[in-house]
């Protein structure tokens, strides 16, 4: 440049240069879960959602703790009272008695614990089980693999109430048996992840510094599988939500005097004609809760796969 | 295309083995028994009554007799229904669930495509948005909680529908379980039919069809629905699967004689035979019903190949 400008106007001095503007920031690196942080944190419908879910579960922890009614005390002179402000019962009360209130929180707790619990059961297997299958390859992922096609095509809802009818109503067993069905898309995902995961360098130059076969999966496939994993993870929550109610509306769920919301719906559509209130309620909070979750789920899957959007 | 079917049949016969031996000994390890009651019998009519029905023989040998009747066609006598087969049972009930389900499917099928694609064509518009509100309700909402809310709202407070029972079978009757049922598969099918006609709508072959002048429902009738209904084919075998898991439901609930109820009951009551009936039954129809939609997808796909 300079010559050129010596060029142009030969008896001018060469201007001074202009100094280098500041050197920018350094560009920081955005992590593929920031950015779908940023994403997520953008979907008005994904943060109303978790808004409204995060109430919702502070409500069904420490409302009961705040009312100062058991979701066992009956009040005799209130059987099946509809809901009134003055009485002390805002959502009424049911066919034994009992505050419907502390009754709806409660069940929320069961509801909401065992869509978390059941989910993380369904996780820790499926994500095992299929980043095993995927890493060991050959004979033992097809005969692995086999097995889960073959569990597909049981009516698994068959099994599930058999289960609960047969090995009693416990909350563990509803944890295990919803866990034992949700595993199996988990596992495939995660062995799809994990056989393309494992063609890599890193995983090659962890095995030529001999780091031993569980470790590399544990340490270095499963990390790298997360990604899909959250988001399947987030849309089986409802779910399994869904599952435990329907269990539950069977008369198959937690026993008396705990409860979730779908032994309070299945108490409530037994009573809809006499005591709207004992359906609308606990149906309102199931549903609210189901909105919430599917739409915390589909921004979570926009989030981090922007492709089908 | 024939051997294929032989083949997937046969195919299904280990599938339905498993289903038959894992639910027999889930059954059978279980604790309780059929003739456990209130009433305790004298021990010797209770050593009676299992040795009539072969109860007291040891495990492995009533699960090869079970084995045996089952291959022949036989479920066996029901514990509970005293006079009843089992065979008679579930004859008795399919029918009526049958029909229901059958229903239920069809109109899914039919409202849920024309729906989603009704709001591919118009996407964004009020119309696509109400629809996809609408699916996002069904998907969220479980079908036992939206059946007692349409039962209390048309049936108690308006009066417009029976509360429940199958009466003679009239429409009024199956009106409110078959919307029960098909609500949920509604909202999926409407989902996928408007991804997947979105998806086509921007295909090479439609835009081809419609450089060379075709009208625009001409277009659509003969080219873009067919590619579009694609995923909707083949998830009707897990649409029917849904459909008979949410009957076992709907059915107690309206009060329907079908073979759902049987389900749970059955297996409150220890009634072996009926609970081993109705799941060998209802994995049988799922597979049956999964084999005949990837036949029908084929019959729709020509890239699909069977070999």
């Amino acid at each position: 440049m300079p010559t050129d400008l010596s060029a142009t106007h030969p008896n001018q001095p060469v201007p001074p240069i202009a100094p280098l503007p500041a050197p920018p920031r350094p560009v920081r690196g955005r992590s593929l879960w920031a950015d779908a942080w940023r994403r997520l944190l953008r979907n008005r419908a994904a943060v109303a959602g978790a808004t409204i879910l995060v109430l919702m579960a502070l409500a069904c922890v420490a409302g009961p703790m705040l009312i100062p009614y058991a979701l066992d005390d009956i009040f005799w002179d209130a059987i099946q009272a509809p809901p009134s402000l003055e009485a002390g019962h805002p959502f009424g009360t049911d066919a034994n008695g009992r505050d419907l209130l502390v009754r709806t929180l409660h069940g929320g707790r069961v509801s909401l614990m065992v869509g978390l619990v059941a989910t993380l059961v369904s996780l820790v297997i499926g994500v095992s089980y299929g980043a095993i299958a995927g890493y060991a390859g050959g004979r033992v992922d097809s005969v692995m693999m086999r097995v889960v096609d073959i569990l597909y095509s049981l009516p698994f809802m068959f099994f599930v109430i058999l289960l609960m009818v047969f090995f009693g109503r416990n909350i563990l067993l509803i944890f295990v048996a919803i866990g034992a069905v949700e595993w199996l898309d988990m596992a495939r995902i995660v062995r799809g992840q994990t056989l393309s995961i494992k063609r890599k360098e890193f995983i090659e130059a962890a095995r030529a510094g001999g780091v031993h076969g569980f470790a590399i999966v544990r340490r270095h496939v499963i990390p790298n599988a997360l990604g899909p994993v959250v988001v399947y993870m987030t849309l089986t929550v409802p779910k399994v939500i869904l599952l435990e109610s329907f269990l539950s509306f069977l008369g198959l769920g937690v026993q008396e005097p705990m409860t979730s919301w779908g032994v309070l719906i299945s108490e409530g559509a037994a009573n809809m004609e006499a005591a709207w209130w004992m359906l609308v309620f606990p149906a309102g909070f199931l549903a609210v809760a189901l909105f919430s979750l599917n739409f915390i789920g589909d921004g979570v899957r926009d989030a981090l796969d922007p492709r089908d959007r | 295309m024939l051997s294929y079917a032989v083949r997937r049949l046969l195919g299904a016969i280990p599938t339905l083995l498993v289903i038959l031996t894992i639910a027999f000994f889930m059954i059978r390890l279980a604790p309780g028994g059929p003739f456990d009651d209130e009433r305790t019998l004298p021990a010797e009519i209770e050593a009676n009554m299992k040795a009539a029905y072969n109860l007291d023989q040891p495990l492995p040998v009533q699960y090869l007799r079970y084995l045996g009747g089952v291959l022949r066609g036989d479920f066996g006598p029901s514990f509970k229904y005293r006079d009843f087969t089992v065979n008679q049972l579930i004859w008795g009930g399919f029918p009526v669930s049958l029909r229901i389900g059958g229903i239920a499917i069809a109109l899914a099928a039919v409202v849920g495509t024309t729906l989603g694609a009704l709001a591919a064509l118009r996407q964004n518009s009020g119309l696509d948005h109400g629809v996809m509100a609408l699916a996002m309700t069904g998907i969220t909402i479980p079908n036992f909680v939206v059946a007692p809310l349409l039962t209390l709202v048309l049936g108690v407070h308006l009066g417009l529908l029976p509360v429940g029972g199958y009466g003679d079978g009239s429409w009024r009757n199956l009106l409110l379980p078959v919307v029960a049922l098909a609500l949920p598969q509604i909202a999926y099918i409407a989902r996928l039919t408007r991804a997947s006609m979105i998806e086509t709508l921007r295909s090479n072959f439609v835009r081809t069809a419609r450089a060379k002048g075709l009208p625009e429902g001409t277009m659509l009738r003969r080219h873009a629905l067919k590619g579009a209904l694609l995923p909707v084919v083949s998830y009707l075998g897990p649409a029917t699967a849904g459909i008979i898991t949410g009957s076992v439901v709907i059915e107690q609930i309206f009060g329907i004689p079908g073979i759902g109820r049987y389900f749970v009951q059955g297996a409150l009551n220890r009634d072996y035979t009926l609970v081993m009936g109705v799941v060998v039954f209802y994995g049988a129809l799922i597979i049956l019903f999964n084999l005949l939609v990837d036949l029908l997808y084929g019959a729709l796909d020509p890239r699909v190949r069977y070999d």
